[in-house]
């Protein structure tokens, strides 16, 4: 269906790769862990290694929860657009499949939130 | 079936409308909440010019309820001498 | 000696008629559809505009008189509060952070009201619809009036106030409400008019009035409990414009039925989850409670917005889909929508805190099956690390969603520990969405929501730091520049509410209030 105008209605989207300077968008969510209260959204070159991002920035987000800590990045599921999704830490993001505004998360098995409530 | 509400400020203006739709609508309940009073009824309110008038003791006109009203649900039909709030169905 | 006879007055609906048809003429020198240029692109069939008829029967001139006397009352009223240092009578000070999330996020809204019916009003082609958006447009301005006069009595005094039409424009969470409202003033006349005349005002306005403005009654807030009342004496009249719309509009031709039945879907989820700040609002910062907001939910939309679709069931109107996700939701909203602003406390112009004991106890009450399960252990979590002096703040951005703009907070329907991804593709772009509703909003019209100014991806674009600023510079500080940008002042208007200055202030001015010494 299309908006309803009285003239041609057609614009540029907003959030355009070009518009970020070189950067891609990357969501990433951490499963059963809501005390983050939403997926975080990051600005990436898309030849960064997905390592640094494991490495270099999960951290800085994610590491004031005590289960970060005790993460086994060996264990954990990915997950892309919700389906199972294997990442190679070695690549870099663009050539692990990921685009711009791609969106991924991944689960921690065992480790379940405060007090085992997904917080 | 299905409810009627209308919602008043409570204060001295008030009073006598609410004691009026009151008995002039046994069927309603008043409640008295906060700064307000919630009055529900099943599918029809009437609030009638003449019943404030007795309880007020000079004239009133219906249109000053617009300056005491919170909010309300049900179709209206206003006139010089009601103002009821209904249902169809 | 003459008798003087008295004349018969009109009687109400004489009157009325005089003063708005009577009024009205069909232009001859140039086209009606000239005259009126948005009244019939978006498919709206309307045949006779004369069946068009305004319960009130309310004129101008009495219009005018009733207005005046709400006014005389309202300002005797805010200045008898403001003489008598009415500011210190409230509950305590977590208190005024409602009313700061009032002023930057709904009062600004009234006036974009103001624009969008005196927009209406002038599209359509009928006399009584035009008269009764020139009242409400009146009515809009009014409120935006009244509660920046009210408001900014605590502005002399406490932190938070002084920018709200800059920060409406600009602030991460204000464009949730701010980008509802341009998506209704930017559709036709008709949608407007179903989206905020009935979606809006008749199926969610007293969810957002009557707990809130009972709630600052109930918190010693008399100016905004007034102000709050005097506008709800508006509200009224405006919940039986829509009401009338939607009866007038489908009365009309059946092919309306499908456009209007989509409309009143979209906009009872548009409106909805802008309402997600009032339900935090009466759970979490309402330091006395009214009631909560599941509670209010049931009474004012369970009870008798049910009521309502029941009548419009005669013309074909279903009760929205969304019903029974919000239903899902009524356990979990204030709960996740509270936690982020608690995330996200350094960057919002007000205070957040965690709730004491006593109100933990109130939120197991009201909500048995879901507090203490899910949010109890991060609330008590946070509160721990905040008194190891590790208070929780959220420095990462996040995730929004492109329709409502509110990052993905929201729980998978009926699984409150799995967050709600959607997603759709439109012309090779990629879009995230918080629920079915927001997807749904955007695949019937993505040529609109491409266009979302979403704060999170306007920073990262470089498009919220001050003027002149250069994102390249050695030690650049992005969240201070944002925080600038937003003239959020770092330290006073943010962080947790204790320790902070409207804290430390209102009890020094209270305790001089109350002692000698």
């Amino acid at each position: 269906m299309a908006v309803a105008a009285v003239k041609e209605y057609d614009f540029a989207p907003l959030d355009r790769h070009e518009n970020f300077h070189g950067n891609q968008l990357l969501f990433i969510g951490w499963e059963d862990h809501l005390m983050f209260c939403a997926p975080f959204a990051f600005p990436f070159p898309p030849d960064m290694p997905f390592r640094a991002v494991i490495e270099q920035v999960l951290p800085g987000a994610f590491g004031y929860h005590p289960d970060f800590a005790q993460i086994e990045w060996a264990k954990a599921e990915w997950f892309k657009s919700g389906h199972p999704w294997q990442p190679d830490f070695d690549k870099s993001l663009a050539d692990n499949g990921l685009g711009h505004k791609d969106v991924i998360r991944f689960r921690t098995p065992g480790l379940t939130g405060i007090k085992g409530s997904c917080s | 079936m299905p409810n009627i509400m209308l919602v008043l400020q409570a204060n001295e203006e008030t009073r006598p409308i609410v004691e009026a739709v009151a008995e002039d609508n046994p069927h309603a309940r008043v409640d008295h909440q906060p700064a307000m009073v919630k009055i529900d009824a099943e599918d029809r309110l009437a609030i009638r010019r003449e019943s404030i008038e007795e309880k007020l003791g000079r004239p009133f006109d219906l249109q000053e309820l617009h300056i005491n009203l919170i909010t309300l649900s049900g179709h209206i039909d206003e006139t010089d001498d009601e103002f009821v709030l209904s249902w169809n169905n | 000696m003459d008798m003087k006879v008295a004349k018969k007055k009109l009687g109400l609906k004489e009157r009325y008629s005089h003063m708005t048809r009577g009024l009205g003429w069909d232009t001859s020198y140039q086209s009606m559809d000239d005259v009126y240029p948005y009244a019939k692109y978006e498919g709206i069939k309307i045949h006779d505009w004369d069946k068009w008829e305004d319960p009130f029967r309310l004129t101008m001139d009495a219009y005018w008189k009733y207005q005046a006397e709400k006014e005389k009352k309202l300002y005797a009223i805010i200045d008898a509060y403001n003489q008598n240092n009415g500011h210190l009578s409230v509950t305590d000070a977590r208190y005024l952070n409602t009313v700061k999330l009032f002023l930057t996020g709904v009062s600004p809204l009234e006036y974009m009201a103001h624009r969008g019916f005196a927009h209406a009003g002038r599209s359509f082609p009928g006399a009584g619809p035009r008269i009764a958006c020139l009242m409400q447009s009146l009515d809009e301005l009014r409120h935006a009036q009244t509660q920046v006069h009210a408001i900014s009595n605590y502005n002399k005094h406490y932190n938070g106030f002084h920018e709200f039409r800059h920060m409406h424009d600009r602030v991460w969470y204000l464009s949730v409400p701010k980008s509802f409202f341009d998506d209704a003033v930017t559709a036709g006349p008709f949608e407007f008019m179903v989206a905020i005349g009935f979606s809006f005002e008749y199926v969610l306005t007293n969810l957002l009035f009557v707990p809130f403005v009972s709630g600052a009654a109930y918190n010693g807030d008399m100016g905004t409990m007034t102000f709050g009342f005097s506008a709800q004496s508006d509200e009224a009249r405006h919940m039986t414009l829509g009401l009338e719309v939607i009866k007038f509009i489908l009365e009309q031709d059946p092919d309306n039925l499908p456009i209007v039945q989509r409309w009143i879907d979209k906009w009872t989820w548009r409106g909805y989850r802008v309402l997600a700040l009032v339900a935090m609002m009466q759970d979490y910062m309402l330091p006395k409670r009214t009631m909560s907001w599941k509670e209010a939910w049931e009474v004012y939309f369970e009870e008798n917005g049910g009521a309502l679709f029941k009548d419009l069931a005669r013309y074909g109107i279903k009760m929205p889909e969304c019903a029974k996700t919000i239903a899902l939701e009524k356990d979990h909203l204030s709960h996740q929508t509270w936690g982020t602003f608690y995330n996200y406390g350094a960057a919002a112009a007000f205070h957040t805190w965690v709730p004491d004991e006593d109100e933990m106890n109130w939120l197991s009450a009201k909500y048995p099956s879901s507090f203490d399960k899910y949010y109890r252990p991060r609330l008590e979590y946070w509160r721990e690390q905040a008194a190891q002096g590790n208070r929780f703040y959220n420095k990462t951005l996040p995730m929004l969603c492109t329709t409502c703009q509110i990052p993905m907070l929201f729980t998978e329907p009926g699984d409150p520990t799995k967050t709600c991804y959607r997603e759709t593709t439109f012309k090779g772009e990629k879009y995230h969405f918080c629920s079915d509703h927001c997807k749904k909003i955007f695949d019937d019209e993505p040529e609109k929501y491409v266009q979302s100014w979403l704060p999170v991806h306007q920073i990262y674009q470089g498009n919220c730091f001050p003027e002149g600023t250069d994102p390249t510079a050695e030690g650049f500080d992005p969240l201070a520049a944002v925080l600038q940008y937003y003239h959020l002042e770092f330290g006073r208007d943010n962080l947790d509410f204790e320790g902070s200055e409207d804290q430390k202030n209102f009890d020094a001015w209270r305790g001089m209030a109350t002692r000698n010494t």
